[in-house]
């Protein structure tokens, strides 16, 4: 178990079968997205879409070491979550992985059904449930920062155990079942925390400027409160 | 996009490849790449012939391998992974040049090298030969989703947005005393990179709404030219060849 372990799923990890069925899962988890995702995207969010793909993409270039001989990478779900919404946010990531597996040969493009189920599909919608259900204490700054990091955190190991799944289904035999879901989901704690920083610092920078942009914060924005001028 | 905004991966011409419509080039393309991935990495001599077959292609559009080949330097922070490999890379050593490297390591290194090298020469021929309006129009004809193109587009437009900020806000941070060296303003970066967000949307914000005021509409105007049956086979030639390469190296 080597530099195999990070997230990305290159050629013959898994089986044909199960390589097929997750293309079949990742079909259709876009679909969904998409046709979910036409009432989320206008004027304002179109870009903010093409940029978060954009930033995902661009993170998920910056693998650092984890353990010796084991370098991470950022997965972004949560990230898109937090700032565009869960479709938008999938399609994004599914843009980026696609693109990778295409142009630059990282991950396999026969694993690219599976690497979609895991980082765009169970990744997104992870990180924006838990996102969503802490969403009460993203009021202050560091209440922000401590929901991001924990989406973040979550939707990383979760997109792991999503791996681990899939190995269950279709990996080879010759490979414990225990070894390989205890250093799978040991490493991807520790990318998680990477994950959870960057994505913290991200969407705390982002809401200190343009709160307008975050889509978790929507419909949060306080009425404008008119004080009068106390006489005296 | 006019002259003024010419991109700089385009390299205008009027050879028979740069005429193909671009939906045609496209599918030969993405085919191609399939090709590549899916060719098992002991398999040295296809990547030979896939080299070829490019070469080719540039003879025909008039492409300098020199023009490309510098292009292709994009790729750099993607392979650097490659060289790591045979180090880190358990199992069994062999020596090179009096170092024991990794025997599975040396494999998936060369692995990413070749497979990402030539996806990066297959995508920097399409995008030398088409210019991104018709990328973008060749797509809307193979049916792809307006929302996805979308996305798509600006995703690749903002790479490029992305990368002046960043270098504009190193510039600034030097100009502010800021003595980085090689690693060290990875430090810095990390710290700025909420702000490099920012900065890089509200760029972006400015280009999508310059789009809207001229009439973009999440579609690009399409004059409707058609590709023949002549068309598609030349254009998937190529390609084709390339398939029956892979055909050859997937036999056992």
């Amino acid at each position: 178990m080597t530099a195999d372990v990070a997230m990305h799923m290159s050629d013959g990890l898994l089986n044909t079968t199960t390589s097929l069925l997750f293309a079949a899962v990742a079909v259709i988890g876009i679909a969904v997205a998409a046709a979910r995702a036409r009432d989320d995207l206008d004027d304002r969010t179109a870009p903010m879409a093409g940029l978060v793909a954009a930033f995902v993409f661009a993170t998920q270039m910056l693998n650092f070491p984890v353990l010796p001989g084991v370098s991470g990478h950022l997965l972004g779900g949560a990230l898109a979550a937090i700032l565009v919404g869960p479709w938008v946010g999938a399609l994004c990531v599914s843009i980026v992985l696609v693109v990778q597996a295409l142009v630059f040969a990282d991950g396999g493009v026969t694993a690219l059904g599976a690497n979609v189920t895991n980082m765009a599909i169970i990744g997104t919608a992870v990180g924006f449930a838990v996102a969503t259900v802490l969403k009460r204490f993203t009021r202050t700054k560091p209440g922000l920062a401590a929901v991001a990091f924990t989406a973040a955190f979550v939707n990383t190991v979760v997109a792991s155990l999503g791996f681990v799944l899939e190995f269950a289904l279709g990996g080879d035999p010759a490979f414990g079942l225990g070894g390989v879901t205890a250093t799978i989901v040991g490493v991807h704690c520790l990318i998680g925390i990477g994950e959870g920083v960057i994505t913290a610092l991200t969407v705390v920078a982002i809401a200190a400027v343009r709160p307008d942009l975050v889509h978790l914060l929507r419909g949060a924005r306080r009425p404008l409160d008119v004080r009068e001028e106390s006489p005296a | 996009m006019s002259g003024g905004h010419a991109h700089p991966l385009h390299r205008p011409g009027n050879t028979p490849v740069h005429r193909l419509a671009p939906q045609v080039k496209i599918v030969a393309a993405v085919l191609a790449v399939l090709c590549v991935v899916s060719t098992p990495r002991e398999r040295y001599w296809a990547f030979g012939v896939y080299l070829l077959l490019l070469a080719a292609v540039w003879s025909i559009a008039r492409i300098p391998p020199g023009w490309v080949a510098t292009r292709a330097l994009i790729e750099a922070p993607f392979v650097v992974l490659a060289f790591v490999m045979p180090f880190v890379a358990g199992g069994p050593t062999v020596d090179v040049l009096g170092m024991a490297l990794s025997e599975h390591g040396l494999l998936s290194g060369w692995n990413i090298l070749v497979k990402g090298t030539l996806g990066v020469l297959v995508s920097l021929t399409l995008a030398a030969t088409t210019a991104p309006r018709e990328l973008i129009v060749g797509l809307q004809r193979l049916h792809v989703p307006a929302m996805v193109i979308t996305i798509a587009t600006l995703m690749l437009r903002y790479l490029d947005v992305i990368a002046a900020e960043a270098r504009r806000m190193r510039l600034a941070r030097i100009s502010r005393g800021h003595n980085p060296r090689f690693l060290w303003q990875v430090g810095a970066t990390a710290r700025g990179i909420g702000t490099l967000f920012v900065r890089s949307y509200e760029r972006g914000e400015r280009v999508h709404l310059a789009m809207v005021s001229r009439g973009w509409s999440g579609k690009m105007p399409d004059s409707g030219r058609s590709a023949g049956a002549v068309a598609w086979l030349t254009g998937l030639a190529p390609t084709a060849t390339a398939a029956v390469v892979l055909g050859m190296a997937l036999w056992p």
